[in-house]
């Protein structure tokens, strides 16, 4: 093929340039003619259309996603918001926290070890790029049914690619989510969450600022992995009887990343970068438009001075090129020999090639030709907006309409076996056999992880701060009510890191769904998004960025609405952290919150095969009353122990407590069939010693929570209201599922 | 006493090992693979990790770093070496250590709490412990299986040269569950697991992996 420049477009308007094989809509190619006053050059064509796609342009998303800036409450603790690579929020003492989750979703289904892998290595340079060191990494899973054979395919090739670049990274594995459904059968959830840890006054930023500045690209070599991952990957539903596509995934090397991340820490430590973006979805077509528009606009790029690991690479193919490990960064010219004197120390390849100027075009040449010549602007930030048609699905008023209908157990047996059945459940079961492939201790400040309530690592070893960090979401609530759905799975996560004593601050996001140009599907994610946006609003926790994964669906048939929300909280002091079991006999079990019969979207509801009725509602305000009360208690060293109960309800929250330290339980409860099955929202067990009481009465009329006593810790089984459960048999239920299923 | 904590590229449990020696009251240098000198500490240690990648053969490139002359050198006059994980894998391949550390007999990484016995206490890093004496401490790697040949591992046997042993299951198909192993002369050990990570039950199963790091400074007093 040969070289198109800019002067050949503008000597042959009507070349036919393959535009829809590029994922372009013919709309959408005739605004890119209207933008540049001419036909794009092919290489231009290859940014646009990475860069225009619904991965990276969020077309379909941005109109409902404004809704997270509208209604953002105040928020002192927020530095960086929506926009750059990942949120930044004050955690205290002049550290600053940044946390994001993407997700890794279609490349995992195709490749799933390298799926997996990439998506932990773009999270993690996400976070690098704000100028932190990322502490602790998190991925909420989810696959189609357990026993069914591809997710034997999928779901050992995603864990091993998690723990094969997490690990190798040195980055705790700290939590997560193991979720099955029939629904992610051909669409695995593979979502990767990152912390990083910064000063205040370390924070970075993309954006190409100062004319004759440098623009220094450095890391690994291009390569032909991974082109047009993401337009090509995310932003189409897969057909039936496709092509495996397997090369558009991208190849991981987490050495590199590792190296890369050493040397970058050191070059931020030492202040040579002016700005910094990472390479990752669209790749250097995405990082040279989104620092020069984060500048001024003006940046030339010599395009051949790149190095490649594939020399027969043509321009379009390095543009779009979304090989992994490696970082664009703008150095002022005086910095740059102590800049590459870094990057030798850690062998780490580097090259300027190109700098900033005072204009305002990104212009690209080829050995000296000029192939790209474009307002960076309307690659980067000024796509297409669609308001896509949404209706609500029919099957809405249907389920709703419906009452659950399945089998409150009763009798002694009957409570054994729906106890047994829970702790043995996919969904519920241990998941060690996951968890046990990351490495959790690895930088000696993993205080929590899996299967704790939330991940907490500490962040300073002298003044014992911590972070703490839960995602999660209900999937089965959000698909009978999705915006009920997503105020749920908000409570939910900032309780779980309320339980261990950490104060929420602040959300991340990532909206799994299936196609947007299905209007059942795009009405399930507006109001998912309003939900999620009215619920911060709500409990004053502002969302500091997202990522949202669309097409997750196969033919006809989309994935249930998967909002996955991760919160954020500050713990002052890690040591007196509230464990989420006891190991003591003698204490006194009591449960927060109301119960009511709550069993539309619960396991027990799924293990019987039905999806209707109606899910709770959220009552965000007695959420928050209860976290303050888990605050309060915390503060006043009140709890031995506290648990936050969701899915499995009572029945799973006591066989997780139990088995932890391997104390058992009496338990007496009125209604024991519906309070061991509810899943109503806000409720949270706690362990007391007897003496405290009076103390735990008072909290709960203070913050006006429920507060029922539901008996008390000791022995060698979980006994329900006589029912005796052996440890023994309960931990076998919980810990051989995984096991007989994966080898 | 200054213990030197070696720093390959890929290398991960490095600032752990170095809180480790510090917390059982040594000081801890940092060296870097390319050095040219050993900063005159008194013992060094491998950390854990995945030096290079681990792509060829787990420590095999990292044997031929400028720091490891240094090490083997120094080793061969008595100096006290520590190889955890990784480092075991570097000391093997280095030869100053026996036997070869294999993909884990389930093909999977293992990260678990494990317990060991200490089965030798006087090899210059066990000294703090009593024989037969039970820890957990963390166990996590991808190639931890011990294999040597029949030859080698009677020699390992009959002169008390396995230092620890798993004990339960076996977690990794090591031969006679061996978990840790010392040269001759007692001065430089190889851990498959880490006891870097419990050195505080915060962030450790157990503090009972001090006891490495307080053996180091008996060491130093003999």
């Amino acid at each position: 093929m040969s070289l198109d420049t800019v002067a050949i477009a503008q000597l042959t308007p009507d070349n036919k340039q393959p535009f829809a094989e590029l994922g372009l809509k013919a709309d959408e190619y005739a605004r890119i003619k209207e933008i540049l006053g001419r036909r794009p050059t092919s290489s231009e064509l290859a940014m646009y259309s990475v860069m225009w796609s619904e991965h990276c342009s969020y077309k379909s998303s941005k109109v409902h996603l404004k809704q997270f800036g509208d209604k953002a409450p105040k928020s002192d603790a927020l530095l960086v918001g929506i926009g750059e690579n990942a949120g930044v929020v004050d955690v205290g003492q002049g550290y600053a926290v940044t946390f994001k989750i993407e997700s890794h979703n279609h490349p995992s289904f195709v490749e799933p070890y390298q799926g997996a892998a990439t998506g932990i290595g773009g999270i993690v340079r996400d976070i690098l790029t704000m100028g932190a060191r990322p502490i602790a990494v998190m991925d909420p899973l989810r696959f189609g049914p357990a026993d069914a054979p591809d997710t034997r395919r999928v779901l050992p090739g995603i864990v091993a690619g998690i723990g094969g670049y997490g690990n190798c990274l040195g980055l705790p594995n700290i939590g997560g989510e193991v979720v099955f459904d029939q629904t992610y059968a051909g669409n695995p959830l593979v979502n990767a969450l990152c912390i990083g840890v910064m000063r205040h006054s370390d924070i970075k930023l993309a954006k190409a600022a100062g004319a004759g500045n440098l623009v220094v690209l450095f890391g690994a070599k291009t390569g032909g992995d991974g082109i047009g991952g993401v337009s090509v990957l995310a932003s189409e539903t897969f057909g039936a009887g496709g092509s495996t596509k397997r090369p558009s995934v991208q190849v991981g090397d987490p050495f590199v990343e590792k190296i890369l991340i050493e040397c970058s820490l050191e070059i931020f430590a030492e202040d040579l970068v002016v700005g910094i973006q990472d390479l990752g979805g669209a790749g250097l077509s995405c990082a040279t438009s989104e620092l020069a528009s984060g500048g001024s606009g003006g940046m030339k790029v010599a395009l051949d001075k790149v190095p490649l690991r594939d020399p027969s690479l043509s321009p379009e193919e390095i543009l779009m090129s979304e090989s992994q490990e490696r970082m664009c960064a703008i150095v002022e010219p005086h910095k740059l020999a102590r800049f590459l004197e870094i990057c030798k120390k850690w062998d780490v390849t580097v090259t300027a090639i190109g700098e900033v100027t005072d204009g305002d075009h990104l212009e690209i040449t080829w050995n000296g030709e000029v192939i790209v010549n474009v307002p960076p602007r309307t690659v980067a930030h000024e796509g297409p907006v669609y308001n896509r048609p949404l209706a609500q699905p029919l099957y809405i008023d249907e389920v709703n309409s419906q009452k659950v209908n399945v089998p409150i157990p009763t009798t002694m047996s009957e409570i054994k076996a729906a106890v047994l059945k829970l702790a043995a459940a996919p969904n519920l079961a241990d998941k060690s056999w996951v968890t046990s492939q990351y490495d959790k201790y690895v930088q000696g400040n993993t205080i929590q992880s899996q299967p704790d309530d939330s991940g907490m690592v500490r962040i300073n070893e002298v003044t014992h701060l911590g972070v703490a960090i839960s995602t999660d979401a209900n999937a089965n609530w959000s698909y009978l009510n999705p915006y009920q759905g997503a105020k749920l799975a908000l409570a939910e996560a900032a309780r779980n890191i309320a339980t261990a004593g950490a104060r929420p601050l602040a959300v991340t996001n990532c909206l799994n769904f299936g196609s947007p140009e299905d209007p059942g599907v795009m009405w399930q994610f507006a109001e998912s998004v309003r939900g999620l946006a009215d619920g911060c609003l709500e409990m004053g926790l502002p969302v500091t960025g997202g990522n949202v994964s669309f097409y997750n669906q196969t033919g006809a048939v989309a994935i249930l609405p998967t909002p996955v929300i991760g919160v954020l909280g500050v713990i002052q002091d890690v040591r007196t952290r509230t464990p989420m079991s006891f190991n003591v006999a003698g204490l006194d079990l009591y449960l927060l919150g109301d119960t009511y019969e709550d069993l539309a979207g619960s396991e027990w509801a799924f293990l019987h095969g039905e999806r209707v009725g109606q899910s709770p509602s959220a009552d965000l305000a007695r959420e928050m009353r209860l976290i303050e009360l888990l605050l309060a208690g915390h503060q006043a060293k009140l709890f031995i122990a506290a648990h936050d109960l969701s899915q499995g309800g009572l029945s799973a929250g006591l066989t997780e407590m139990v088995l932890r330290h391997s104390v058992g339980a009496d338990i007496t409860l009125e209604n024991v069939g519906v309070g061991l099955l509810s899943e109503s929202p806000g409720r949270v067990v706690v362990a007391i010693d007897q003496s405290k009481s009076e103390d735990l009465i008072k909290l709960s009329k203070q913050y006006a929570i429920t507060l029922t006593k539901i008996g008390s810790t000791g022995g060698d089984s979980l006994t329900i209201n006589g029912c005796v459960i052996t440890l023994d048999e309960l931990r076998t239920a919980h810990t051989s599922t995984f096991p007989k299923l994966f080898g | 006493m200054r213990v030197g904590v070696i720093t390959f590229p890929g290398t991960l449990d490095d600032r752990d090992a170095a809180r480790a020696v510090n917390v059982g009251g040594a000081t801890a240098v940092a060296l870097w693979h390319a050095d040219a000198d050993l900063k005159s500490v008194d013992a060094v240690i491998l950390p854990g990790g995945f030096s290079y990648g681990d792509y060829l053969r787990c420590g095999a490139i990292s044997r031929f770093a400028p720091v490891m002359k240094l090490v083997i050198e120094a080793a061969d006059k008595g100096m006290p070496v520590l190889g955890i994980c990784n480092g075991f894998q570097v000391l093997c391949e280095s030869h100053l250590l026996p036997g070869a550390l294999t993909r884990n007999s389930d093909l999977h990484f293992l990260c678990r709490d494990q317990e060991i016995e200490i089965v030798n206490n006087t090899t210059a890093w066990t000294t703090s412990f009593t024989a037969g004496e039970k820890i957990t401490i963390p166990l996590k790697n991808g190639e931890g299986s011990f294999q040597c040949d029949d030859k080698t591992l009677a020699q390992l046997e009959d002169n008390g040269r396995v230092i620890a042993r798993y004990v339960g299951e076996n977690p990794n198909g090591s031969r006679n569950l061996i978990a840790g192993i010392t040269n001759e002369r007692g001065n430089v050990v190889g851990l498959m697991p880490h006891p870097e990570h419990a050195i505080d039950p915060l962030t450790g199963p157990t503090a009972q992996g001090l006891g490495f790091f307080t053996s180091i400074l008996n060491a130093m007093v003999k």
